[in-house]
């Protein structure tokens, strides 16, 4: 089981098979970390929101920084308009990183190394962002396409240009999770690997390089959740406040 | 970078050699047979805590953070006033010291001026009193002087009318001796 690398994405059923006609919406290990993630998200900002001391405690403070934190890189970026968003925004953010950083307990399964689960969000990001804009500007969202300032000529192109990279938002917003959770994870796996195969003798270098890419791995957990999050935050600001 | 570059080489390199060999049948994310779980349940558990969150835990934290700053501003302004009011006492303070430094200058200026006073017209009455000393003195020895040169003529005449009567036994007549003495006295001056 363990020599190939793709393993640890496999998604198997844990308890009994739960059908919708014809549709599979079984209890999986995916769902499980799934679970407990968001259950880890609750708790922890469930006790850090519990009391009220002037001097916080440990845990107050985390939830008082992660929000702060949040609120801080939503309103620099999409302004105090996005304000009304930042419930999802916070949720959305810590969801990717809680799961991103159980997915770097080992034998723990990473949730979001799995495309359909980032192509999800990103496709819901993407609707709700199109249809905020619409509701917000009407037609008028379609500006966003046509930027000032391009000479007549040149206008067809870059319409279709803009076009083309405002529908492929959703894909890249997810391939780009999905990608990084998946190569890290997989990078990992294939240097334990090397350390068995190699041994006593030559596993050491391998090994080293597991430790080393521990750490990197770590803080690319953290690093694309803030980047979903604030690629979020861009388009939520190209949909309130039409400027292109 | 670097790493990230090799990386995603590495990646290439094993999804090929993974879509080709039909054993472990490629990438696990591909196989659809769970997608339909896996979005009903991240609908089911991101729903739930984005409802709770916004609905519960959210809204208390930043009601903390609002009370925090509240609290915060309020600490600061009293502690303002209180500096204020301080610097206020703190002047009266001065005032105070100032004025009672200077009503202690007075009373000790008034002091010295008595007290100088005092010494002057003391000192003006002792000196008065020495001189009236001075002059009785000068006075009385004024006086001595004068009557002495007579007492010395009588007492040396009659000195010598004693040394006369032991020497050779005769009573010399006075006013002859007294004549003879004052003529010595005068060789003597």
């Amino acid at each position: 089981m363990a020599s190939n690398p793709m393993y640890q994405f496999n998604v198997y059923r844990i308890g009994p098979e739960i059908k919708l006609g014809e549709i599979d919406l079984s209890f999986t290990n995916a769902s499980l970390f799934m679970v407990i993630s968001s259950l880890a998200v609750l708790i922890i900002f469930n006790l850090g929101s519990k009391k009220n001391s002037l001097i916080p405690n440990k845990i107050q403070l985390l939830a008082e920084l992660s929000y702060t934190f949040v609120s801080k890189m939503i309103s620099d970026t999409a302004g105090s308009k996005a304000k009304p968003y930042f419930s999802f925004i916070f949720s959305l953010f810590m969801f990717v990183l809680f799961c991103n950083m159980f997915g770097m307990i080992p034998y723990a399964f990473t949730v979001t190394s799995h495309i359909i689960v980032t192509f999800v969000l990103a496709a819901f990001i993407f609707f709700g962002v199109t249809v905020i804009g619409f509701i917000k500007h009407g037609f008028g969202y379609l500006k966003l396409f046509v930027p000032s300032g391009v000479p007549v000529v040149l206008l067809p192109l870059i319409v279709v240009i803009e076009v083309i990279s405002y529908l492929s938002r959703p894909v890249s917003l997810s391939v780009r999770l999905f990608a990084n959770m998946m190569a890290g994870h997989t990078m990992m796996k294939v240097f334990g690997g090397f350390v068995i195969s190699l041994g006593i003798v030559g596993g050491w270098l391998p090994l080293g390089f597991s430790v080393a890419l521990t750490g990197l791995e770590i803080l690319v957990a953290f690093l694309q959740a803030y980047v979903f999050a604030i690629l979020t935050c861009i388009y939520l600001n190209d949909a309130l406040n039409l400027h292109h | 970078m670097f790493l990230r570059f090799s990386q995603t080489l590495l990646i290439y390199f094993l999804l090929f050699s993974y879509v080709e060999s039909a054993e472990s049948g490629g990438m696990p994310q591909l196989n659809p047979e769970f997608w339909f779980s896996q979005i009903f349940w991240l609908i089911i558990t991101f729903g739930i805590m984005f409802v709770l969150l916004s609905k519960l835990v959210l809204p208390k934290i930043s009601e903390n953070l609002e009370v925090r700053k509240a609290q915060i501003s309020e600490n600061i302004e009293a502690a303002e006033k209180q500096r204020e009011e301080s610097d206020k006492k703190l002047k009266e303070y001065d005032q105070l010291i100032i004025n009672s430094k200077n009503e202690a200058k007075n009373y000790f200026n008034k002091a010295r001026e008595k007290i100088l006073k005092d010494v002057d017209k003391k000192r003006e009455n002792l000196e008065k009193e020495i001189n009236e000393e001075i002059n009785k003195a000068e006075k009385e020895i004024l006086d001595l002087k004068n009557k002495s040169p007579e007492k010395i003529r009588k007492i040396s005449t009659e000195t010598s009318s004693d040394l006369i009567k032991q020497l050779i036994g005769v009573d010399v007549n006075n006013s002859s001796i007294s004549a003879i003495v004052e003529d010595v006295s005068k060789k003597v001056n």
